[in-house]
């Protein structure tokens, strides 16, 4: 307790704060409002344009990016990427009614399926997006019950269902939502990931895969009618 | 002062005080005299007050704010009553135009200081910017290559001025270095308080010289000649050294930076 | 960590001396620069962004005693607990006591700068808690029991034929015959063998590129993810930071994002970028059962209100060090301490002391480059002559320069005398160095003559000519 009063008071004393000079009101009326400052105009799109710039902007750094057309399309769209990659037909899923809800078994059926958080034996997890950021090509997840946290990183292929109303321009629309869904507090863990995990540090060389999933792949549902 | 785009016509016959610099004063007049011509070109009549001797920098860049005081009020007292002042290098007019204000903050000369650094110019941001000159008469052939001197470039943003009139000259082929706006290690005091790292700097400069295939090197700053011309001629190149003011007033018959004169024939 | 900024000099005549480091820097040279111009241009409202980023720590330090009072309060109703420390020795205490009530006794680590300034690894494993470094970059210093050398590329200095004998001193459990030429197989090596590492862990340490007071969030920026799994697979995870992290919302948190990673790799964000509030909730599956901020002042309440506050808008990019041409000659561990390049040469005399730190701000070119790509505006070369200020008022500069300075200044004063004693010398230098036009060897500057030429004067200054030539033309007249 006693470092808090000295390190506080340290401040005021540093700073000259003076009794009733506003400055709580200050703090106070910026956390409240807490007011976008400039955003970038890349984001500023809709539509197709938005989504494009989306997937663009993920391919740039290394996900891949499906577009479908409906939901009925993902579990073969999955299956398919797991053939691709020479990967046991084997994922584990996030226990998210968005996944749980699309034809797994009637459109993948060799496709083994399994739900939970990360076992460190998974080589793939599939799971939701909360929201996609156009701006980077960012996915935004955070954890819950049905969206374990270990599914973003354990695995070495990480499948991310996203939906065209998840898609946003820019981080600032994605503060809105997640204040708008969860108005007494932030879920334990916000990831915003933009591509696979990578690292530089042999030699200023890219590599990817460091510790996080090697491959990071984005399927993309377009929606019918209103988003 | 950055260079800005002024609408505004060239003064007419401005009456401009050159401030020599020490280092010009006393290692390299010519650059003085090509200063003086390229401004009386350009329509200046010209004054060198002689009771001028340095900026200050050396003080200032060591910590010594008092002595870097006394020298700039040296400066003020000596450029009084002067449309603008033009100094042969980056260095000594940013450290007037960016730093006496700063250094007289609070002291009674504040004011003084701010007016003489808001008509204190770089030479070459000053024929460009403020005269409005485009173009030099001048025949100069050579594969040449110019270094963006650091106070220059990001003080006073002075860039595109140089290679624009080296443009003009005929016969010059300005091709760029590597690197060019990477520092050359000279810094002051710097190059002989820290030898050896001054020296791994100014070597990749002389690489990246050398490697540009120019035969001639240039820059605005005597200070970064001096230091670069000294290394590449340690290396045993063959590149001559001049100050831009000196290429552009085409004075060729002037020995290159460590060059000795040439014997006259009697 | 011990420093050995007092011996800067003989550290980079070393530095300049080892072939394999000057080969490993020269990457920093071209990839950082070349990387962060693209993704400046890539970005139109990049300058604008920046301007933002320092109004907002501006704004920020200012008040900073009510936002760290609104981040504690928000910690706390999200069930974290916040220890405030003063000194490196209580925030260490603070880290190792929590271990020590989950009978910890392996600790996962993501690259934590702080962490080294508190030199906390010393001290856990001092009191037998293993710590385990999980940053690629950290792990293969902590094989080579170095410190880092670049603040977001710890091992930079370090060649891959030197990593690949670390790898292969080190897990002698893997097969000998096995290949690990190639960048890829070093990275899939680590991956494997640390993989077991962060699933064995009882805590994990972090550091946080931002705490935002808004919502009692840590903010870490990583690309490997190795901070993620660090966090979130332990029993407990312990963010460690300093008081200057401290953003008041979510937006000004996502403005100063835009400029980090775009000034520190050339990327536009990072790979992982992760917002931790609290412990994991009731219904969570995965996630720390406690969270643990270390909130560390450490010197930095005593920079409020100086001519160092400045520095406390530093978000750590390492853009400064990218760009320093002195950095790139001597590398990071020249600068003896924690932090190198021009950030280091600031931040440390504020730290340790301008006694044991001073060579730092004075080995500077002053080019600026520095300040001309930190995405905080900091005005680095202006702080490092507030050093050379203070120690010249207490009058710890060397007492030759000092000197030097003080005569150059006492003639410089005086035209008249100034004109007699510069005539005198320049004339004797002229004399002598006319036959060659210049020296190779001048006695008191043995500095500069000991690597270059020096020219040699005309022998005559401007002033002395330009006065004959007035006089001639009037006399003409």
């Amino acid at each position: 307790m006693s470092s808090r009063k000295a390190i506080l008071g340290a401040i005021r004393h540093s700073l000259g704060r003076q009794r009733g000079d506003g400055a709580e009101q200050a703090v106070e009326a910026r956390l409240r409002t807490h007011d976008r400052n400039l955003v970038p105009q890349r984001g500023c799109l809709e539509g197709e344009a938005l989504l494009s710039l989306f997937s663009s902007q993920a391919e740039r750094i290394d996900a891949t990016v499906e577009r479908v057309a409906t939901d009925a399309e993902v579990p073969e769209a999955v299956a398919e990427y797991l053939k691709r990659n020479n990967l046991p037909p084997r994922v584990r899923m996030a226990p998210h009614p968005d996944i749980q809800a699309l034809p797994w078994a009637e459109k993948a059926p060799l496709l083994e399926v399994a739900e939970g958080r990360a076992d460190p034996q998974d080589l793939v997890s599939v799971t939701p997006a909360f929201a996609a950021v156009a701006e980077t090509g960012t996915l935004v997840l955070h954890s819950g019950p049905q969206t374990p946290t270990t599914l973003n990183f354990l695995p070495e292929n990480h499948v991310v269902v996203v939906r065209a109303s998840q898609v946003v321009g820019a981080y600032e629309e994605v503060w809105d939502r997640l204040r708008a869904a969860n108005p007494a507090a932030l879920p334990r863990t916000v990831n915003m990931i933009t591509g696979p995990s990578r690292t530089g540090d042999i030699e200023q060389r890219l590599e990817l895969g460091a510790h996080g999933p090697r491959r990071l792949h984005i399927v993309l549902i377009a929606e019918e009618g209103d988003s | 002062m950055a260079s800005e785009e002024h609408s505004v016509a060239p003064p007419k016959m401005p009456r401009v005080g050159l401030f020599v610099t020490c280092l010009v004063d006393l290692f390299r007049p010519s650059i003085g005299f090509a200063a003086v011509k390229l401004l009386e070109d350009a329509g200046c009549s010209v004054v060198v007050p002689s009771a001028q001797t340095c900026c200050g920098q050396p003080a200032y860049n060591s910590g010594d704010r008092k002595d870097a005081r006394g020298v700039a009020r040296t400066v003020l007292r000596a450029f009084r009553g002067l449309d603008y002042v033009v100094a042969p290098s980056g260095s000594c007019a940013g450290m007037i135009c960016e730093h006496y204000p700063k250094l007289f903050a609070g002291e009674p000369e504040e004011a003084e200081a701010e007016a003489l650094a808001s008509r204190t110019w770089e030479l070459i941001s000053f024929l460009a910017d403020v005269m409005k000159v485009e173009r030099v008469e001048c025949h100069w052939p050579a594969r040449a290559t110019y270094h963006d001197s650091c106070s220059g470039l990001r003080e006073l943003g002075i860039r595109q001025q140089p290679r624009q009139l080296l443009g003009s000259v005929e016969g010059l082929e300005l091709v760029e270095m590597a690197e060019a706006e990477v520092c050359c290690g000279f810094g002051g005091t710097f190059c002989v308080k820290y030898p050896e790292i001054s020296d791994s700097i100014v070597s990749k400069k002389a690489e990246n010289i050398e490697n540009s295939g120019a035969e001639l090197l240039m820059a605005g700053d005597l200070g970064c000649l001096m230091n670069m011309a000294g290394k590449l001629q340690r290396r045993g190149s063959r590149v001559e050294v001049r100050h831009v003011a000196e290429v552009l007033a085409g004075q060729q018959e002037e020995p290159a930076i460590g060059e000795p004169a040439k014997q006259v024939a009697k | 960590m011990q420093s050995t900024s007092h011996a800067f000099k003989q550290n980079a005549h070393r530095a300049l001396h080892d072939p394999m480091l000057q080969k490993a820097m020269g990457h920093v040279r071209s990839g950082f620069i070349d990387k962060r111009v693209q993704a400046a241009a890539r970005l139109p409202e990049f300058d604008q962004l920046r301007d933002q980023a320092k109004a907002i720590k501006d704004h920020t330090l200012a008040h900073l005693d009510h936002y760290l009072e609104r981040y504690e309060a928000k910690v706390l109703e999200m069930g974290g607990k916040v220890h405030w420390c003063a000194t490196a020795e209580e925030a260490r205490e603070a880290v190792l006591s929590i271990c020590r009530s989950l009978d910890a006794r392996t600790v996962t680590k993501g690259k934590s700068m702080l962490s080294e300034e508190i030199a906390l690894n010393e001290h856990l494993e001092a009191n037998g808690i293993e710590p385990v470094e999980t940053d690629l970059g950290e792990y293969i210093i902590q094989l080579r029991k170095e410190p880092p050398s670049h603040i977001i590329a710890p091992a930079v200095h370090v060649n891959k034929e030197q990593v690949e004998a670390d790898f292969r001193r080190v897990h002698k459990n893997l097969p000998p015959e096995r290949s690990l030429s190639e960048a890829a197989q070093l990275v899939d090596e680590a991956r494997q063998v640390l993989r077991q590492r962060y699933l064995e862990a009882d805590v994990g340490i972090t550091g946080a590129n931002f705490l935002i007071a808004e919502t009692g969030t840590s903010v870490i920026v990583t690309n490997e993810g190795n901070g993620d799994l660090t966090q979130t697979l332990p029993k407990a995870h312990i963010v460690v930071a300093s008081l200057e992290k401290v953003v008041p919302t979510l937006e000004d948190c996502a403005t100063i994002l835009r400029v980090l990673a775009r000034s520190a790799t050339g990327q536009e964000f990072s790979s992982y970028t992760t917002f931790s509030t609290g412990p994991r909730r009731p219904e969570d599956p995965d996630g720390p059962e406690e969270y643990h901020v270390i909130l560390l002042d450490n010197g930095r309440s005593s920079m409020l209100g100086t001519e160092f506050q400045d520095m406390l808008r530093c978000i750590r990019c390492g853009a400064c060090m990218n760009h320093c041409p002195v950095y790139h000659a001597v590398g990071g561990h020249s600068y003896g301490w924690v932090y190198p390049g021009p950030m280091g040469a600031v931040l440390t005399p504020s730290l340790i002391g301008v006694e044991e730190a001073g060579h730092l701000p004075n080995a500077s070119t002053f080019c600026g480059r520095c300040e001309a790509v930190c995405p905080m505006r900091i005005p680095l070369p202006k702080m490092m002559r507030h050093w050379r200020e203070r120690e010249f008022e207490q009058h710890q500069a060397p007492a030759k320069a000092r000197l030097a300075i003080e005569a150059w200044a006492f003639v410089a004063k005086r035209p008249r005398l100034y004109r007699w004693a510069t005539s005198l010398l320049i004339g004797a230098l002229g004399r002598a160095g006319r036959r060659r036009g210049r020296f190779r060897e001048l006695p008191l500057a043995g500095g500069w003559t000991a690597h270059r030429d020096f020219p040699a004067p005309s022998g005559r200054s401007f002033q002395a000519r330009w006065a004959e030539q007035q006089r001639r033309g009037r006399a003409s007249r």
